[in-house]
Formats: C-alpha cells, structure tokens, sequence
C-alpha cells in the first residue's frame, strides 16, 4: 500500500508563460490521446472573448510576462481568434497549438501582416500523429492527416514556419525512421525547412482510456523534488487563463484544485503536485514550450 | 565628455576574430573591452583565446560554456533541445575541453557571472544570456518589452547587456533604459555574410546611451582552413564560410528562422 502524504508544493518564480484556453473544451476532432478529452460536444470549458483576453493581457504588463500561448480545444473555432493573436502581437510573442483542420485563407493573410507589421514572433504548432494517415488517422480520426496537410500548406504559402508537433505513438526503435520519413512527407507538401516537435503522450483524459491510467505510486514525492530542476515544470514559470478563472497550468484543466484565483496576481502562489500527471511533467519536462524559449526538454 | 565601451560575447575559439575586434574597437576609441562569456566552442585551438584576453585588459563575465569547462561537466549546457543540435554541439564541446589548458580552466571556473559597471550615471550590468539565468536565451521576437522592464527594475539597472543567442538586437525600456543582446564574434550571425558583429555603447553627459552594432571582417578563410586541420564539422566549417547557421537552428524562434536560409 501506498501511504497518503502530503505532495510537494511548487512555488512560481516567474510568470514566463501566460497560456490561454481560448477555445474552451470545445474541438472539431476527438482524438484518442487528447488530454483534456475534448470533442465537438465538449462544453465544459467556454470561449474566451477578445475582451477577456485583452483584459488579461492588461493585467500581464505588470507582472512582465514573456510570451503567450493559446490552446484549446481547437483555438480557431474561436470566431475572435485572429483578433486575438493580432491584438496580443501588441503585447508580446504569441504561439497556437492547432490541429490546422479549420484555416482559412483570409485568417492567415491577415495573421501573415499584424505578423510582419510585429517585432514578436507568431508561431503555429500543428499537431499530428505519425508520417502517414494509416498512422494519423486511426488516432485523429479519418481524413484528418490530409485535412492537417492542406493546413500545413496553408500556412506555408502565407509565409508561416509552423512547428509539427507529435504525440509519440510509435516504439522507440522506430524513431529515426519515423522522424526522417515525416520530414521528407513535410517537404514533398511543399515545407521545404520542416520544423518538429516530439511530445510525450500523457495519460490523462482519454489517454487513460487507451492505456492504462496512472499508478498511485506515479505521484511526485518530496524527496523527487530535493536537487530537482524545478524550471521543468510547466508550473513553475507558467498559468492558464480560462472562462471559470486562472489555473495553474494547461495541462491539469480538469483537476478540482487548478483553478487559482480570478486574477492573475491572484495566482501567484504555491500548488501541490498531488495529480499522476504532474508525475508525468516530472519525467519528461516542459513539453509544452517551444524550443526557443529555452523551457524545452531535450527530445531524443 | 563621451565614453565608449567595447563589448561582444561568444568568442567560441575564434581567436582569429577576437584580434581583429580587439584592433577596432581600440581605433574606434573604445576606452574599456569586455567579453560576456563564451569563449570556447565550434572553433580551432581554444588557447589561443586567453592571452589575447589577458595582454587587452579584457574583464570577461562566465558564459554557460565557460562554466561548463572550468568545471569540467559534461556538454556545454547551451540549452539546446533538438537531438542533431546537441549532437554537433557534443564535437565541439568534446574538442574544446580536451584543447583547453588547465590554468585557462581554472580561469573560465573563477569567471564572475555578472559585471556591474557606473558609467555616466548610468547603472549597467553586464550578463551572458539574461541576469536571471546564464543560459537564458533572450530572442528579440520572443521577449516582450515589459519582460524587459521587469529584468531592469528586478535587477537594479539602466543598461542590460546580454549575449548567448548569437543574434545582436536592442530594445528601449521607460525611463531612457534599454537591453543590448551584442552579438558574437565567434560565427556569423546567420544571414548569409561572413562578418561578425561586436557593439560599442557610447555614453555622453546628457545621461543617453548610444548603441552601434559593429560589423567586422576578419580572415575567415583562415578560420575555416584551420577549423579543417583540426578536424572540426563540415556543418561549423560551411557556416564560417558562408555566414548560413546550418545546425542549432531548432532554437531559433519563427521571424529569427524565417530570416536564415536553412
Ligand atoms: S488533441 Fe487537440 S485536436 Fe485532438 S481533440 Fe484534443 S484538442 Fe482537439
Ligand atoms: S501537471 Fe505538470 S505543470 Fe501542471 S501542476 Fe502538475 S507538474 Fe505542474
Ligand atoms: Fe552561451
């Protein structure tokens, strides 16, 4: 048996990472592995408004944030996104984790400008599972790989470089394999100078339908955290905006004990690693950053 | 009256450079040289760095990579996340701990972390990637401005002077304050000429600080013939040559990536 003891709290040093989740729960897919189970019916989490967001952003300036990140669910179903990401290039650097399903022209042409007209970076990560539809699909659901293609192509033709991102979904020998053969599928859409990015799958969510559910041994304990870099954790430097609040991070939405505060101030405090997933972040680091913001774990 | 500084960062070996930078800055009436770190890396015979530093007077702030030699740790903690960039960086890192004296060891582990220096009134502190974190990339696309201001209060200066990136950009913050990213002088920065790039502040009476990001050319043929003879990667080689990053391009962020060619 293991015994129940207090978790570990974590402190953040710094608010680096302002995330937003900006589509609520709601998504247009219903992938297996996603790890806040959204679908098309998924109403839990609500839009944010451009008005919400910009308020938040007002409150960020003083607590000099570094960059911001939207998610969702799939943030483009959001009919004020592209106001949003043009208003937030005003603030700071701004990144969207898409599934790149729902692009449409105009949106990016638009995007393209307030980008060019910015000193920050817009960046897009495209999430897809594997090179091919045989293995994207099953996961994703069917037509997705080639629906996230013509995104891809999309984004490309506007002038984007977005970052492909992959939930790993295939053994550790295959990996080179799988790598070099997504970067030449890349290159024959036209993405000449492919960037990728390989996440770890969680499990939590759906996930934890698919395989197994944490263990109660999978928790952080306070002797894991003595010469433990905290910076690893996504916590640590980070907290999520939603439509019930600020919450500690983008990846426990669910949890009773996220939400912090309703202002961004408010959430400047301490939180307990008490969730399996926290075990996770623990493990494989901060998979949620773009490597450029040096938070990044290393990918092997 | 007028002062001016000479800085750069990121020497990497390019011992080559650092006698030509050192030659301009003195023309260009530098009254003081400094190093923000970083002097091994990528390129031939690290010793040949130190004297140059030694026989100029030059005050260095420890880089990640200095740390990491004097220390004599494992890899270069340059914080790089793709596993080709930690690959190559492996090499150089592997080279230049093999190639550096033990005294110069002893040199880059008593390096401070951060300089503070009282110039015209103005406080300025001089680090290697941010004053928070030696290898802290601050990108000019990924940094917001009141980021910035919070670095400059939180830490107590008018002037923040950075390297590590490898791409010098400046950002002005409230009250005539600013952060400078100066550089390096070990490679080029990615936009397809040879030149490297050093920064001279110049600070007059009147409490205003005048940035001049410096272009220098240098004989890179030689760099890269010698880089060649010690067996070095072709993919360093190609970039002192051609001024195209062709590795660690992984954490640069999408405007910093879009303006290369690879
Ligand atoms: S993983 Fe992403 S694309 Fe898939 S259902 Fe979840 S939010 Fe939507
Ligand atoms: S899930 Fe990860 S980021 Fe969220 S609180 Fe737990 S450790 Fe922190
Ligand atoms: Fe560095």
């Amino acid at each position: 048996m293991i015994q129940q003891v207090k978790p570990p709290e974590i402190a953040i040093s710094h608010l680096d990472h302002l995330w937003f989740q900006v589509a609520g729960t709601l998504c247009n897919l219903s992938c297996h592995h996603c790890f806040i189970s959204c679908h098309p019916k998924n109403h839990n989490f609500g839009f944010l408004t451009l008005e919400q967001v910009e308020q938040r952003l007002l409150e960020s300036v003083a607590l000099g944030v570094k960059e911001y990140y939207f998610t969702g669910g799939e943030p483009f179903l959001n009919p004020d996104m592209v106001s949003i990401l043009k208003r937030t290039l005003d603030f700071g650097p701004a990144t969207v984790l898409t599934n790149g399903t729902v692009f449409k022209e105009p949106w990016l042409e638009s995007l393209r400008e307030a980008e060019q007209q910015s000193v920050y970076s817009l960046e897009f990560r495209v999430s897809i599972d594997g090179f091919t539809a045989e293995t994207n699909d099953p996961i994703r659901g069917e037509g997705t790989f080639d629906r996230a293609m013509r995104g891809v192509s999309k984004l490309v033709k506007h002038g984007f470089m977005p970052i492909i991102t992959a939930a790993r979904t295939w053994p550790d020998s295959e990996e080179q394999t799988v790598i070099s053969n997504f970067l030449a599928m890349l290159r024959s859409h036209g993405y000449e100078r492919p960037r990728l990015k390989i996440l770890p799958t969680l499990k939590l969510g759906e996930e934890e339908n698919r395989s197994c559910g944490y263990r109660d041994s999978e928790r952080i304990t306070s002797e894991m955290m003595e010469e433990f870099d905290t910076s690893q954790l996504i916590c640590e430097h980070s907290r999520l905006v939603t439509d019930r609040g600020i919450q500690v991070c983008p990846i426990l939405l669910e949890a009773e004990d996220a939400k912090l505060g309703e202002t961004l101030q408010d959430s400047i405090r301490p939180y307990p690693l008490s969730h399996g997933a926290c075990f996770t972040c623990y493990q494989y680091g901060s998979i949620c950053s773009n490597p450029s913001s040096g938070f990044s774990a290393i990918e092997s | 009256m007028k002062t001016t500084l000479a800085l750069f960062g990121g020497i990497y070996n390019n011992y080559l450079a650092l006698e030509a930078a050192i030659v301009d800055e003195k023309k260009r009436g530098a009254s003081d040289i400094y190093c923000l770190g970083d002097l091994g890396a990528f390129g031939p015979h690290p010793d040949r760095v130190f004297p140059l530093l030694q026989e100029n007077n030059i005050q260095c702030v420890q880089g990640n990579y200095d740390d990491s030699i004097g220390n004599e740790l494992e890899n270069c903690q340059c914080g790089y996340t793709d596993p080709r960039d930690n690959y190559f960086a492996q090499i150089s890192y592997d080279y230049t701990l093999a190639n550096t004296s033990v005294p110069n060891r002893h040199y880059l582990k008593n390096l401070p972390k951060e300089i503070r220096l009282e110039i015209q009134g103005k406080r300025v502190l001089l680090c290697h990637g941010s004053p928070r974190k030696t290898n802290e990339f601050l990108w000019e696309s990924t940094t917001s401005t009141h980021f910035l201001e919070r670095l400059a209060s939180d830490f107590e200066a008018d002037v923040l002077v950075g390297t590590h990136s490898g791409i010098h950009w400046q950002r002005s913050l409230s009250g005539g304050r600013a952060f400078i990213n100066v550089g390096v002088l070990g490679r080029p920065e990615n936009d397809g000429r040879t030149d490297v790039w050093y920064t001279l502040l110049h600070f007059n009476d009147a409490q205003e600080v005048e940035v001049e990001f410096v272009p220098l050319r240098y004989d890179h043929q030689r760099m890269a013939a010698e880089m060649t003879e010690q067996q070095l990667p072709q993919e360093f080689i190609d970039t002192i040559t051609t001024g195209w990053w062709s590795t660690c391009l992984e954490i640069l962020p999408a405007k910093e990536r879009a303006r290369g060619k690879f």
